[in-house]
């Protein structure tokens, strides 16, 4: 029936399952990690705010709740050992005007509850004093010194590479289909790249997980509505908000900031819009008005004539309730070893804070497993670290200088905005996860990120892929099949 | 071998930056040189294979690289030198200069003056904020262009182009010749962008329709663009709901505008005009910080490749002279400030001893367009020091006038003189 068999299956390789990969790979297990994209990390976990959430915002005693806390514990040995930028600015809910002021008092009450470190309430005139840009009616903020901001899909990236290199297989383009079963037993994968067997199988798939675990029998009334959040990036030379800041939330969403990446770049977003069609990524007028909107009344001075890009992510909201007794709240997390099918591992809903949560879930997950019997030996031999590959930008001119004299291609800009050399491009194209399409090389080198949008690069990116993967140009992609940037040579006429 | 000390450094080969080495030299700086980050000299000219260029003062209508040989071919004869596949990453005030390459690795060079020649680069969708997915097959015409006539590859098959500037009305033509649909030019504006001779040449010889008024409100397709929705705007460019239409297409080109690359420039402290996007400059296209001279489309976006030719002569003059220590701080200098239908004026400021040696000109575009006689006045106060007829003026057609020597007495007494265009 099958053409391997694996100990687990991971099905979608968004942050959750590579983080669940990552954190597996410790233990001598055969894990085999599909996605039905040409990169990893393609899903809610490329497009988001990137903040690594303290943990004042979610309902006390939700999983949400849990996970987002302990998962904030863990980022900076996770930084440390995979080697992405991470820092802890800390962030701020920042109230205008007198009315706001008193939900404050009740984001700290949540925040204490759920256990968040460092938190401190501050005057109208000291958020002025430390961000001169805000509206000058800011009348409070509460301040969170464990926030922090990260680099999404470096941090996707790391973790599926260092799984990787302790030895999990990793297929792109492979797209779940189905179960196979034997009784109430899991007991394959069918995909349209064949069929695996598996003892376990473990549903990462985000958005589709509702999918994923209907097929398992599992919560047919649970359903996933992607929910549509809208971004403007701003040119990093022209305005720069060194700070993370959330207005007050609102019952559904915790509003519209104004935020940093880590790149240096301001971002504004996100919005919540509703939507059916979970591969609509994109951006409406009306999204965007109203992001402006809110985002101005935090800072009036953004300007639009520096934004660089916009962009929309889709996050995973889910129904499920909160098995908590006592709390009532209807969109929680599933983590849990489900009763009803046997070797399934069922992660569901993963919305915002799923970032932030990732590392924890992954941990939960390990947990789960062994309470269900599994052994999990650990593997003598397993790397916790990833190896950071060199960021020319990043370097002293002395370090820039060795790094050239040792492999001249790092002496060929080849995106002048974000100083990203051609042998940056190279060493991603040769990495244990290969970037094979463009998208794949702006991911990992922020590369086509800038004013120029990619002007400028993108005929050179053609070029480079094409020669270190043996291909014509005219088979280079954006973003996997379908997405070609050519059709034809020309014919060369006189024009 | 290079050398670390230079009386002049450029940076960028383009028209600009080849005519201010040459220039130069010819002024009497000893060691000039030029950096460029591409693998050959003569800028974005490499690649417009089409003829239109040298018109005004070659008096000859040539291809791009034929334009660029004349002046390559000058600059080697006079002993300009040259490091190729180099890209600067940082200039201090101080002019001391941080450089990268591939061949020579890592440079750090000083020069007495520099020229700032490093052209422009294209508005990209997210500049104007068209809504819709990311799919591959939006290209700015630019990129479009470089894949068509450098690389020898069609991005796509059937095309929209958004924006009548002229790099995208050049390409409707060259990939109607290549074969391809070009199925519509939407241009915003209630006017042409570009200039009149391409919109001629380039769409109405080829029966390429332009629609005004009109934008893209969204971008269709997932891996790869399927379709684009047009729409009508209204005065206040906001679309007119009802007027959306789908027109099928694989690709969209963008011709929506150049902005001047000042990255550097900003790096070196030098002072940025928010309209033109370029350094503000003197007559002799001095930057707020001295030493530091800018010519080409990284001072303001030219139309005609003559006048950036004539802007790089004359910035590579000043900077020799400053090298030289010959030039002369100015002592009095008067202010051109934009009047009545003026967008920006070039230079910013003039030395009033310049009269003394020369007609002194002005470039500068306008707001609206006027289809009608016109006179370009340039006043102090009330005061008329000088003005010139016109046909009539477009936005997308530089303007110019010259402030004569013998207005040097009329000028001495100003402190700022207003330019303005109006209605014969
Ligand atoms: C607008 C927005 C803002 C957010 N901001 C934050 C924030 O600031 N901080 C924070 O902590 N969180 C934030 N989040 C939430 C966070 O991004 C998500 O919770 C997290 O990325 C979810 O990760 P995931 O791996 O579960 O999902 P995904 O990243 O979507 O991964 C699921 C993967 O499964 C794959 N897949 C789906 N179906 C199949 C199939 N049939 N076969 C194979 N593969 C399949 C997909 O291709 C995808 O790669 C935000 C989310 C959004 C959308
Ligand atoms: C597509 C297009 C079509 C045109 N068609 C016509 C026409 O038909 N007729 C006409 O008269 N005019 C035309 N023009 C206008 C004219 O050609 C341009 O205005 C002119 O080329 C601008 O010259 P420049 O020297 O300012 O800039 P560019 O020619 O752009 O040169 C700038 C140079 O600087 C280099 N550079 C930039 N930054 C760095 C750095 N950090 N380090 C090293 N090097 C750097 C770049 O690589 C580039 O070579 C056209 C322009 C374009 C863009």
């Amino acid at each position: 029936m099958a053409n391997k068999k694996y100990d687990v299956i991971i099905i979608g390789a968004g942050v959750v399952g590579c983080m669940v990969a990552r954190f597996l790979s410790r233990y001598k297990l055969d894990i085999l990690l599909i996605d039905k994209e040409a990169d990893v990390g393609m899903g809610a976990s490329s497009a988001n705010t990137a903040i690594v959430h303290a943990g004042y915002d979610p309902v006390p005693g939700s999983l949400k709740a849990i996970m987002n806390v302990a998962g904030n514990r863990m980022w900076d040995t996770l930084a440390g050992e995979l080697n992405f930028p991470f820092e802890r600015r800390g962030d701020y809910v920042v109230a205008i005007g007198d009315e706001e002021l008193p939900l404050l008092n009740n984001l700290w009450e949540r925040g204490v509850k759920n256990g968040v470190p460092g938190m401190m309430m501050l005057s109208g005139d000291e958020v002025r004093r430390r961000e001169p840009n805000i509206n000058p009616k800011v009348s409070g903020a509460l301040w969170a010194s464990t926030g922090g901001i990260c680099d999404p899909f470096a941090v996707v990236i790391a973790a599926a590479e260092n799984a990787v290199q302790n030895g999990v297989t990793l297929m792109l383009e492979t797209a779940f289909e189905d179960f196979v079963m034997e009784g109430n037993r899991i007991v394959g994968v069918k995909t349209n790249r064949g069929t695996f067997g598996c003892r376990w199988a473990i549903n990462s798939a985000g958005l589709y997980s509702d999918v994923v675990m209907h097929k398992a029998g599992q919560y047919p009334e649970f359903k996933i509505t992607p929910r549509k959040g809208e971004y403007y990036v701003f040119d990093r030379a022209e305005i720069t908000i060194n700070n993370v800041l959330f207005p007050v939330p609102t019952p559904v969403t915790k509003g519209i900031l104004v935020t940093t990446t880590i790149h240096g770049n301001t971002i504004i977003g996100p919005n919540a819009q509703d939507i059916q069609d979970k591969e609509d990524r994109s951006v409406t007028r009306e999204g965007l008005a109203e992001v402006w909107r809110d985002a101005t009344k935090l800072v009036p001075k953004l300007d639009l004539r520096h934004v660089i890009a916009v962009f929309a992510g889709l996050r995973p909201g889910g129904n499920a309730p909160c098995k908590t007794p006592g709390v009532n709240y209807g969109h929680d997390y599933i983590i849990e070893i489900p009763e009803g099918v046997q070797g399934f591992v069922n992660l569901g809903g993963i919305e915002s804070p799923g970032l932030t949560s990732a590392p924890a879930i992954a941990q939960r997950v390990i947990e789960m497993l062994k309470d269900a019997g599994e052994k999990l030996e650990e593997k003598r031999d397993w790397d916790p670290i990833r190896p950071a590959r060199p960021r020319f930008r990043d370097l002293s001119p002395e370090e820039q200088k060795i790094l050239i004299r040792n492999d001249p291609r790092y002496g060929r800009i080849v995106c002048r905005c974000e100083t990203v050399t051609e042998g940056e491009i190279v060493a991603e194209i040769h990495a244990p996860i290969p970037a094979r399409t463009y998208d794949a090389i702006k991911r990992r080198t922020w590369l086509g990120t800038g004013r120029c949008q990619g002007g400028f690069d993108t005929p050179r990116v053609v070029e480079i892929l094409a020669r270190e993967l043996g291909i014509s140009p005219l088979e280079v992609t954006k973003k996997g099949p379908g997405s070609q940037f050519l059709v034809r040579p020309t014919k060369d006429v006189e024009g | 071998m290079l050398k670390q000390k230079y009386d002049v450094i450029v940076i960028g080969s383009g028209p600009a930056g080849l005519a201010a080495a040459i220039e130069a030299k010819k002024t009497g700086a000893e060691d000039v040189l030029i950096i460029e980050r591409a693998k050959e000299l003569g800028g974005i000219l490499q690649q417009c294979i089409h003829n239109g260029f040298g018109v005004e003062i070659l008096k000859q209508d040539l291809p791009g690289p034929a334009y660029a040989q004349r002046f390559i071919d000058e600059a080697e004869q006079l002993g300009v030198e040259v490091l190729l596949d180099a890209m600067v990453l940082d200039i201090s005030p101080a002019r001391h200069i941080y450089a990268i390459s591939k061949w020579s690795g890592f440079a750090e060079l000083d020069a007495r003056a520099i020229v700032l020649s490093m052209g422009c680069r294209e508005r990209t969708r997210a500049q104007i904020r068209i809504p819709g997915t990311r799919p591959a097959g939006v290209y700015t015409a630019g990129t479009a262009q470089r894949f068509v006539n450098i690389e020898g590859f069609m991005p796509g098959k059937r095309f929209v182009i958004l924006g009548s500037g002229d790099i995208g009305m050049i390409m409707a033509r060259r990939l109607t010749f290549e074969g391809a649909k070009v199925e519509r030019v939407l241009e915003i504006m209630p006017f042409l962008t570009g200039l009149i001779r391409n919109y001629v040449q380039c769409l109405l010889d080829f029966n390429i329709p332009l629609q005004l008024r009109h934008t893209v409100s969204r971008i269709i397709g997932n891996s790869r663009v399927e379709a684009v929705e047009a729409v009508q705007v209204d005065d206040k460019w906001q679309p007119i709901p009802g007027t959306e239409e789908i027109i099928p297409c694989d690709t969209l080109l963008l011709s929506v505008g150049l902005i001047p690359e000042n990255e550097l420039s900003r790096k070196a402290g030098v002072a940025l005009d928010p309209v033109t996007g370029g350094p503000y400059v003197d007559e002799g296209m001095q930057t707020s910080v001295p030493g530091i001279f800018a010519a080409g489309n990284v001072v303001h976006v030219y139309d005609l490749v003559d006048w950036v030719t004539e802007a790089g002569f004359r910035a590579g003059r000043s900077a020799a002279k400053f090298a030289l220590a010959e030039r002369k701080r100015a002592a009095r200098q008067v202010k051109l400030q934009p009047g009545d239908n003026i967008r920006y004026i070039v230079p910013h400021v003039m030395d009033k001893e310049s009269l003394a040696e020369a007609d002194q000109r002005l470039q500068m575009r306008v707001i609206q367009p006027i289809e009608d006689k016109v006179w370009v006045e340039v006043l102090d106060g009330d005061n008329l020091v000088t003005r010139k007829s016109q046909r009539y003026v477009r936005p997308g057609e530089m303007v110019t006038v010259d402030i004569p020597q013998k207005a040097y007495d009329a000028v001495q007494k100003a402190d700022t003189l207003t330019v303005r265009v109006v209605r014969r």
